[in-house]
């Protein structure tokens, strides 16, 4: 007998949750428990009273799936409200990722070069490296590392998506 | 008026204002602050307990035959530990219960301290919902909220750690209600378009099946009446899940029985061929539906559920409504008004075809008493008494399920979801308490019963006058089918090897035991079960290879079910023994 995988689709997921402790392990752990995939998380609480979060999660799985996390999630007293962004239309994804950079000469050059193509900033410069900070989807992110790989690629950071929805209202 | 008070106090006088009768429990280190404070407290009635998965279980059975929340107190560490199979197990089952754990002091959390155990990460994926409560100000309204949570919506567990130095601080008490946050508001009507369409389903159909399950108890008594006069103005059969009995009567000509694995012939053919299934507080749980692609192939679904999550989650159903079982069935008997049943005589008579394979049928023997035959009896001399039947899991609990009849919700408590070796005893108990006037009966399996022997001191020391039937074949039943029909007779650890000599062990504990050899003692020695004053265990012992039939294998659709006589191979292939 072999085991059978699905084809999976990926989905952007925002969730509103009460600010308390264990919360984040609370929805964490369900994703392990029920055998869910997690691509990226980020959270941070976003009312002035701190008594609201704002989860972002990208997950992966058949479609069928995707309805059943949303409804798990629902299901969790702290949570307030979960939104299938990519269900819904058009929305935003931005992460934000530190690259640092080290290399002397051309290389060093280059990777200046470079940072203007993809309009990183540098927040951070020795003599021989550089701390490149990048906003974007995700994809031209990943291209950006690609072609710092091949310049003295030290270290990456990456906070996860952040999503929202486009127009004038919230989701 | 306001007071400062002891976290502990707090907690006690908060369980009073929920209108607590008992709490099941076992005190240790981290929970003496809480003792002190019910030391000598007259309004709450501790039931000291001989393990904390008793205590857990008995307050299943208490919350289950009354419709009250149970409540449990148990100490840190291995207590939490103990009794979270207790709590798994009502979460699965969806009973409402609220567990107070101790908790080592905030300032120890974390430090591997003397009988620490994370109780809440632990806890997190088998409660409704957990707290650690880090603050006595908070306790009040942590206690508000968590019966709130556990009895509204689906119920379930609700966990409240408290650690020790909580216990004894002080906060301030004030009267009247609690300030709650107010934040768990479950949706319980179906929408006027929902209810409309599923009227038109109903009234259009030709095969209709009324699946229904636990939920249907759960939302209440009068979901039970409601759910019967819908039956009534649509005259579609039902058919009940192992955790919906009760909820519709036994003798009803529209009944099909349990459907599922161990269910009847007719309940399973009418799923089969059914052209619409109206499923009412059931979650197409594993054991119901066999395998999943054959299952009701033509069939539209109505899926009426409180949880959402419960909905598409196994099967794909065309019209979803989420909602509580007797809101949502009073505004479907509104809906239906004054309309006639359609005509069903030709889907019945099809169904009458089926039942004549009288699928509950069973070997006869003049001698050896016969596992059905005993619970057939034990049917017949009890239900004047109208009696609460908990069970263990296994062979006997199908056995209970598929001949002791029943008529009324909340008479029944069995471990459907977990399958929780070991429920029964405890649960008796806890039914005994919130009952004292009826007759309790665990129907027991003689592994089972073993693995929470204990209790049996509880029910001495609290003079409950439970009844234990054993239903003795001297082999873990269920595992030694299974290994029969799939793994060719290799019965591997499921012989019950030095079994205790029930009725010395009864005797022993101050119980009186009974020991049924042969049909000519069952009728007798029931009727001197009942008789007896105080808590009885009978030794039945029975036919040691009965298997329970009918039984849809591990893998097999609803028409692939074995009856007895049926050859059975014996083995079984790789993807359905993958299934179990």
């Amino acid at each position: 007998m072999k085991i059978k995988h699905e084809t999976s689709e990926r989905h952007v997921l925002t969730v509103l949750v009460d600010n308390e402790s264990g919360i984040l392990a609370k929805i964490a752990g369900l994703f392990t428990s029920r055998g869910y995939n997690i691509d990226s998380l980020t959270v941070a609480d976003i009312t002035d009273n701190h008594a609201v979060s704002r989860i972002t999660i990208v997950t992966r799985g058949p479609p069928a799936q995707i309805d059943q996390i949303e409804a798990q999630l629902e299901r969790l007293v702290p949570v307030h409200k979960v939104v299938d962004l990519t269900a819904l239309g058009p929305h935003l994804e931005r992460e934000l990722a530190l690259i640092k950079v080290a290399g002397t000469g051309e290389k060093r050059v280059e990777a200046l070069r470079l940072a203007d193509v993809f309009r990183a900033r540098v927040v951070d410069s020795t003599t021989s490296s550089f701390v490149f900070e990048l906003t974007g989807v995700p994809d031209k992110i990943d291209s950006f590392i690609g072609l710092m790989r091949e310049l003295g690629l030290v270290e990456v950071g990456r906070t996860g998506i952040v999503g929202m929805m486009r127009g004038a209202e919230a989701a | 008026m306001s007071e400062e008070r002891s976290g502990a106090e707090i907690l006690v006088e908060g369980l009073v204002k929920q209108g607590v009768e008992f709490v099941f429990g076992y005190p240790g280190g981290a929970v003496l602050p809480i003792y002190d404070s019910l030391f000598g407290d007259e309004r709450i009635r501790h039931i000291l307990v001989r393990h904390e998965a008793g205590a857990a279980h008995a307050a299943e059975g208490y919350a289950r035959s009354t419709g009250k929340p149970g409540v449990v107190l148990v100490t840190s560490g291995p207590g939490a530990t103990n009794a979270m199979t207790g709590v798994a197990d009502a979460f699965l089952d969806s009973i409402p219960l609220v567990v107070i754990t101790g908790q080592v002091a905030t300032n120890l959390i974390g430090s591997d301290a003397f009988q620490e155990a994370d109780t809440v990460g632990i806890s997190r994926h088998c409660t409704k919902h957990n707290y650690l409560v880090k603050d006595p100000a908070e306790l009040a309204a942590t206690i508000d909220e968590a019966f709130q949570i556990a009895t509204t919506g689906r119920p379930g567990p609700v966990l409240i750690d408290i650690p020790k130095d909580v216990q004894v601080a002080s906060a301030t008490l004030h009267d009247g209600a609690p300030q709650r946050r107010n934040r768990y508001t479950p949706r319980t009507e179906g929408s006027a378009d929902e209810i409309a369409q599923a009227i038109e389903l109903i009234a259009n159909a030709k095969a209709p099946v009324f699946y229904t399950g636990g939920g249907v108890v759960n939302s209440g008594p009068r979901a039970t009446e409601l759910l019967r006069e819908l039956q009534a103005k649509t005259g579609a059969p039902l058919t009940t899940t192992l955790m919906g009995l009760g909820s519709f009567p036994a003798d009803h000509p529209d009944w099909l029985g349990m459907l599922g694995m161990h269910g009847t012939y007719e309940a399973n053919l009418a799923m089969n061929q059914a052209d619409l299934i109206v499923c009412i507080g059931a979650r197409f749980d594993d054991r119901v539906t066999g395998r999943l692609d054959a299952f009701a192939p033509n069939s539209t679904k109505i899926h009426i559920d409180i949880d959402r999550s419960s909905i598409n989650k196994v099967v794909p159903v065309d019209l979803p409504i989420v909602g509580d079982c007797a809101t949502v069935l009073a505004q479907l008997l509104e809906a239906w008004g004054k309309r006639k049943p359609a005509d069903l005589s030709a889907w019945k008579a099809r169904i009458d075809e089926w039942r004549t394979r009288d699928s509950l049928a069973f070997p006869k023997s003049d001698i050896e008493i016969m596992p059905q035959l005993a619970v057939q009896r034990l049917y017949e001399l009890t239900k004047d008494r109208n009696p609460i039947i908990s069970t263990e899991v296994g062979q006997h609990q199908m056995w209970a399920a598929q001949h002791y009849q029943f008529f009324e919700p909340n008479r029944w408590l069995t471990s459907g979801g977990l399958g929780t070796m070991g429920y029964g005893m405890p649960a008796a108990i806890g039914a005994q308490l919130g009952n004292p006037d009826d007759l309790v009966i665990d129907i027991a399996g003689d592994a089972s019963i073993q693995m929470n022997i204990q209790e049996m001191g509880t029910a001495t020391q609290y003079r409950l006058p439970i009844k234990v039937f054993i239903l003795n074949n001297r082999w873990m039943g269920m595992v030694r089918q299974w290994q029969e029909l799939t793994y060719e007779s290799r019965y591997s650890q499921s012989y019950s090897d030095s079994l205790p000599d029930f009725v010395k062990l009864a005797e022993a504990y101050g119980w009186k035991g009974l020991r049924l050899e042969n049909v000519s003692q069952l009728d007798d020695g029931i009727r001197a079960m009942i008789d007896h004053p105080g808590p009885v265990i009978v030794d039945c012992c029975v036919s040691d290879e009965a298997n329970c039939f009918p039984m849809i294998p591990s893998g097999a659709s609803h028409v692939e079910m074995i009856l007895y006589g049926d050859t059975v191979a014996g083995t079984m292939d790789d993807e359905a023994k993958a299934l179990v």
